[in-house]
């Protein structure tokens, strides 16, 4: 778990989740095209992140797909929410995202 | 080469026999995948069958590739709904690797249409199944879950396993 909190501490690897949670199973190129980072430097946060699970990579043909792997985060919440209180942690999270739309709307 | 959906891994301390065994018989899927009892011989070509809790069966497929207790391949197609079973087959592979005390699984799943609802159902639960798979082989207990199809369907899940642990 320490593996995945330290991961996750990074903004450039948040960013990377990020991208792979917009779309699955992407080359290290294509990661690297989208963002303002060298190559190295995207493969080493990349090798952090597969360090603690939270990117899985599969090769098919030679490429190699990177997924983000929702399992570590997953466990993580089962820790700390309990089940009968997930309904209302998403209430909460849904109207936090519905003011926030809102707001970004109304500038 | 056409680029899979989802890639799930998941560390268990067990063995892959008893992980292989937790996969691929009925008294254990019952317990982590929403009450779903999964039938099959497991031979390369027979069917798979998952029945749900009220008898009716939830979803079928066909053994691809069975390597015992390393490598699962099989067809997937959601018989419940109409409109998911119009979406057809997509591909299940399950891959289980020794590491010491724990095991490593892999679990892809391949072949889905882009923004279906087969694809929708299942980002919400494999996750849930593999955490609640890891706490049966390493607790003896399976986590209670909630199927993720809808919110109702959810709370009958939940008030159903809350009751099975009584």
């Amino acid at each position: 778990m320490d593996d995945v909190f330290k991961a996750l501490a990074d903004a450039s690897r948040r960013l990377l989740l990020d991208r792979l949670r917009a779309r699955n199973g992407q080359t290290l190129g294509e990661l690297a095209a989208q963002l303002d980072m060298s190559r190295q430097a995207v493969t080493k946060h990349l090798a952090v992140l597969e360090e603690a699970s939270l990117v899985v990579t599969i090769w098919r043909g030679r490429e190699k797909l990177h997924y983000l792997n929702p399992a570590p985060i997953h466990e993580i919440a089962r820790r700390w929410i309990a089940e009968y209180e997930k309904t209302r942690v998403a209430v909460l999270a849904d109207l936090k995202r519905a003011l926030e739309e809102r707001e970004a709307s109304d500038d | 080469m056409t680029r899979p959906s989802f890639v799930y891994v998941t560390y268990i301390a067990t063995t892959a026999e008893r992980l292989w065994q937790a996969l691929t018989s009925a008294e254990f899927t019952e317990r982590y995948m929403f009450g779903r009892r999964v039938e099959s011989s497991w031979a390369v070509g027979a069917p798979v069958r998952y029945w749900g809790r009220d008898g009716k069966l939830s979803d079928s497929g066909i053994v691809l590739e069975a390597d015992p207790p390393r490598h699962l391949v099989f067809t997937w197609r959601v018989e419940l709904d109409d409109a998911l079973r119009a979406e057809g087959y997509s591909t299940v592979t399950f891959d289980i690797e020794s590491l010491g005390a724990e095991v490593k699984l892999t679990v892809v799943h391949d072949d889905l249409r882009e923004g279906s609802g087969v694809l929708q159902g299942i980002s919400g639960g494999w996750p849930k199944a593999l955490a609640s798979l890891k706490s049966l082989l390493e607790t003896g207990r399976p986590l209670a879950i909630s199927a993720p199809e809808t919110a109702a369907a959810g709370e009958a899940a939940a008030i159903e396993t809350a009751r099975a642990a009584r």
